[in-house]
């Protein structure tokens, strides 16, 4: 089988890619999409974990399955928001959101 | 070190599906193009579930990533006709960005990864099991009293106010 660092070093850099996505972006769809990709890299460790250390205790993959539940409110919510701010504002961009900003 | 064999091969090219479409979704000025990325970058995962002997895993990632959150998605670049809107695509701190980026996965490649490859190697050739739990362990243990039964509830309470939050911040007031 391949072996456990390979999954954890392609689970790295897209975990990486995905923080350089959220931080450096400007449009807030974009960055969603940034934290989605970080979100699928923590699944990857999850059921890599699972399967090499303790493939007979569901702990990994009963999480990973939690990580779904959490991506897809986390969608839903955000891109809601994102919606609502391009219809009072006219602007998807972060930085055109500042109106908390103090 | 690695044999090259059929799972080898499937790890690499799932493996290249997951770090090219990252790339692609992180630099494609077009947001319809980035999502298509990700989607791509989303199918290498579920094909490393598959690898890790987790199907089930892999089909809910493909309905739910692909068939849900990545439509999802495409609807909002749709919406907010953002993909003609920006001049630039990167905001003024994305060279700090990029260095952070950086550093964090040569952190995580010294701090974590080697020590699981192990001095020389050590790791690499240690007998993994073949005993698995399948899916039917995954739903006992879902709905298992002295397991996972309470998250799993408060999972489902996350989405049902999730679903209600977003119909009620989306909606039209006027």
């Amino acid at each position: 089988m391949v072996p456990l660092w390979a999954y954890l070093l392609v689970a790295a850099g897209l975990f990486c890619l995905g923080a350089y996505g959220v931080l450096s972006r400007r449009n807030a769809i974009a960055v969603l999409m940034g934290i989605e990709l970080m979100l699928n890299a923590v699944n990857i460790n999850l059921v890599a974990f699972w399967r090499y250390l303790s493939p007979l205790n569901m702990a990994g993959q009963a999480f990973t399955a939690f990580i779904f539940v959490i991506a897809a409110a986390e969608a839903a919510v955000g891109l809601a928001i994102i919606i609502s701010v391009y219809r009072s504002r006219q602007s998807v961009i972060v930085e055109d959101v500042d109106i908390m900003k103090w | 070190m690695i044999e090259l064999n059929v799972q080898t091969i499937a790890f690499l090219i799932c493996a290249l599906f997951i770090l090219g479409g990252g790339l692609g979704v992180v630099t494609t000025r077009n947001l319809i193009h980035a999502t298509l990325y990700l989607i791509l970058s989303l199918f290498g995962v579920a094909g490393f579930f598959v690898l890790l002997s987790a199907p089930f895993l892999a089909a809910v990632q493909v309905l739910v990533y692909i068939g849900a959150i990545a439509i999802l998605i495409i609807f909002a670049v749709m919406l907010t006709r953002s993909m003609t809107q920006l001049r630039q695509v990167y905001n003024h701190q994305w060279t700090a960005s990029a260095v952070v980026s950086g550093l964090l996965f040569a952190l995580l490649v010294v701090g974590v990864i080697l020590p699981v490859w192990g001095i020389n190697g050590a790791q690499a050739v240690e007998t993994v099991s073949e005993v698995v739990a399948d899916t039917v362990d995954l739903g006992k243990a879902l709905v298992d009293r002295n397991q996972y039964v309470l998250p799993f509830e408060v999972a489902s309470l996350l989405l049902t106010a999730a679903m209600i939050g977003a119909i009620v911040i989306a909606r039209d007031d006027e």
